[in-house]
């Protein structure tokens, strides 16, 4: 597998500070500066060493279980009257996207000689992901949560223990996402010699976000070669959710060269548009600084960030990553919100058409799909994540 | 020269304590601060609170999330400014995040504060290169100006770093003494005075060491290599306990007079 950059647009972001046209960067302080930099050239090194790409390649085909199918959607694509396919990440180990970039990062911090790793969890899944590729190479794993998402989460706090991990409680702030990386931050500058973090979507300072994007990017490539054998063209239409940002991104990133193929991120409309009642910060947010990067936030007039809503937990978070922002600025990306209704009817409507349950952040982009009715399109929906986590928030819903 | 120059080239060793605007509240913070003046602090940094505090331990964000349940604004801690310098001539300097700054718009804020009075600012998560960038795009809403910019430096930091942060700096360069979050035990860095040698190289400013640094014989160690000492989490630790005491700005002064300021 190679990691190198292809397209001319690809080639030109970030640039060596890490920026995204004005996004991205590095907001941190200044004791996080030497590890970043660390992290920023052994990443450069690894990326260009084709023994860490087969490392990757090896792991990905036998462990995560890749390629993953790219699944045709019959009685959806009858429904919508559009030809629809779904790129199943949900068949990954562990159930959703986020171990190709668990999977990555561990790798490199083995090569690094770090031998703890520390992660944030907003719903668990990144949480569990990393719990699972630490088990893997025999490394100790302490993953940070907010106490509110571990009450929401209860399963995968014991999923992620029964891997070995360390869950550690965050009693601040919001209880969330959020204050689940502060904490990991933290951890991280104090911890720098043996440690490693690995966060989870293309969020935070250089190199995270680009690091992020190169693993998830696998999801585009295989899709594309895929749908060039079943279809022998490229697709009209790409559909992600867009929490972070890293599902998407790992969609798109394959396809951005490509002037024939429309993109759209979908982000978390939650239950209104109110601050603090949704997750859509190209629609509700302004530009500021969260964890190390330049983007789009949700906040309040006096510049403190917003708290947020979502019904899926993945999407739950008042940033985004910053190469989105420049794709929302651009042009190249259009994104819409799909608010917490729409998102359960779609759950629901996948679940009993295709017998595939989306999670809930992946029920999102369905959602958005169902926008499109008879058009007629070539459309590809990134499946992100399996729905099993998410059958007992919806199972409440119901009641 | 700036008012902080000239506090550092009139006392060879200088006291430096923190607070968090608004904690418990805005008055008491204006004369917890005249309060600390009094005691015999040179400079005084004023938190101006942030909701995601990345780079402070427990007791700093604790006293953050109290602060902001006032919902305090930019404005409300300029005029904080404002009513200090009419009482007090120590060096005023608010330290906070890139966001609220970025919020009120970096280059509104600088000016502002400046007419009021404050002389400096440190921005936590601000680094030079970032800063630079901002000043080479040239547009003056996202340009401070006016007001003394202090970088921080860290034992890690790589000698191509500090003379960044040297020379990006004005007023004084803030070197935070071990890797981690302010107020995570109270020795002092080993590598301290060692980073203190390579930044001389560097730079003629003043050196402030902070983090970690808990009582007067810390605050002494630290003044036989460098220019200030900054004591933060200490202080408001005893804030955040003693506040809900009838005299707590009188409580604190004579805490800083007996237990921070060598004697």
């Amino acid at each position: 597998m190679s990691l190198q950059n292809t397209s001319a647009f690809e080639a030109r972001w970030p640039d060596a500070g890490g920026h995204f046209g004005a996004y991205g960067g590095k907001f941190v302080p200044e004791t996080l500066m030497s590890p970043l930099e660390e992290l920023d050239r052994a990443y450069e090194e690894a990326r260009n060493d084709p023994e860490f790409g087969r490392e990757m390649e090896r792991l990905s085909s036998h462990y995560v279980g890749r390629p993953t199918p790219l699944t045709l959607a019959p009685r959806l694509s009858e429904r919508v009257g559009a030809r629809v396919y779904l790129k199943r990440e949900d068949l990954c180990h562990t159930g959703a996207h986020k171990i190709n970039n668990a999977l990555g990062q561990a790798l490199l911090a083995r090569r690094m000689g770090k031998s703890r790793i520390i992660a944030e969890t907003g719903a668990g899944q990144h949480g569990v992901a990393t719990a699972t590729v630490c088990a893997l190479m025999g490394m100790e794993c302490e993953i940070y949560m907010g106490t509110e998402d571990m009450r929401r989460q209860a399963l995968n706090v014991f999923r992620m223990e029964l891997l070995g991990a360390r869950v550690t409680p965050v009693d601040a702030g919001s209880r969330t996402l959020k204050d689940a990386i502060n904490e990991a931050m933290r951890d991280w500058v104090t911890h720098v010699e043996n440690t490693h973090y690995l966060l989870g979507s293309v969020l935070g300072a250089h190199p995270y976000p680009a690091m992020v994007r190169d693993f998830q990017s696998v999801i585009g490539r295989e899709a594309r070669r895929q749908i060039l054998e079943l279809e022998g063209r490229l697709p009209d239409l790409l559909i992600a959710c867009v929490g972070g940002g890293s599902n998407s991104i790992g969609l798109f990133y394959e396809f951005l060269g490509e002037p024939g193929v429309r993109m759209i991120g979908v982000e978390a409309g939650g239950r209104s548009f109110r601050l603090g009642d949704h997750a859509a910060r190209f629609q509700g947010g302004s530009k500021g600084v969260l964890h190390g990067t330049f983007s789009y936030v949700l906040q309040d007039g006096n510049g403190q960030v917003s708290h947020t809503h979502s019904v899926s937990a993945g999407l739950d978070y008042p940033s985004v990553g910053p190469e989105h922002a420049l794709l929302r600025d651009s042009g190249r990306v259009e994104y819409t919100s799909a608010d917490d209704n729409e998102a359960l009817e779609a759950f629901h409507l996948l679940s009993r058409l295709e017998g595939i349950m989306p999670a809930l952040e992946s029920s999102h982009a369905v959602a958005e799909c169902l926008r499109h009715q008879g058009s007629g399109e070539l459309i590809v929906i990134n499946l992100s994540g399996r729905g099993d986590k998410d059958v007992e928030t919806v199972r409440d819903l119901l009641e | 020269m700036s008012r902080l120059s000239e506090i550092f080239s009139n006392n060879p060793k200088c006291f430096v304590p923190f607070v968090t605007a608004g904690h418990p509240d805005l008055e008491a913070t204006e004369r917890i601060v005249l309060e600390l003046v009094e005691a015999g602090s040179h400079i005084v940094e004023i938190g101006i609170p942030f909701s995601d505090p990345i780079a402070d331990g427990p007791v700093i964000q604790t006293s953050s999330f109290r602060a902001l349940r006032h919902g305090y604004g930019v404005p409300d801690y300029i005029e904080l400014i404002r009513r200090l310098r009419n009482r007090v001539d120590a060096g005023l300097v608010f330290m906070t995040y890139m966001n609220p700054v970025w919020s009120y718009g970096p280059g509104r804020l600088a000016r502002e504060a400046a007419e009021a009075g404050l002389d400096g600012i440190i921005i936590s998560d601000l680094t030079p290169e970032e800063h630079l960038r901002f000043r080479e795009q040239g547009d003056p809403r996202n340009c401070v100006k006016g007001l003394d910019i202090i970088f921080l430096a860290a034992p890690t930091s790589s000698d191509e770093r500090l003379r960044k942060v040297s020379r990006a700096s004005g007023g004084f360069v803030y070197l935070v003494a071990r890797t981690g979050v302010t107020g995570k035990k109270s020795d002092v860095e080993s590598q301290v005075p060692a980073t203190i040698r390579r930044l001389r190289r560097y730079s003629d400013l003043p050196i402030a060491v902070g983090f970690g640094i808990t009582s007067a014989r810390d605050v002494r160690r630290v003044w036989r290599y460098a220019d200030a000492a900054v004591i933060g989490t200490a202080l408001v630790r005893f804030v955040d306990e003693h506040r809900h005491d009838a005299d707590l700005p009188g409580q604190v002064g004579l805490f800083a007079r007996e237990h921070l300021i060598p004697g």
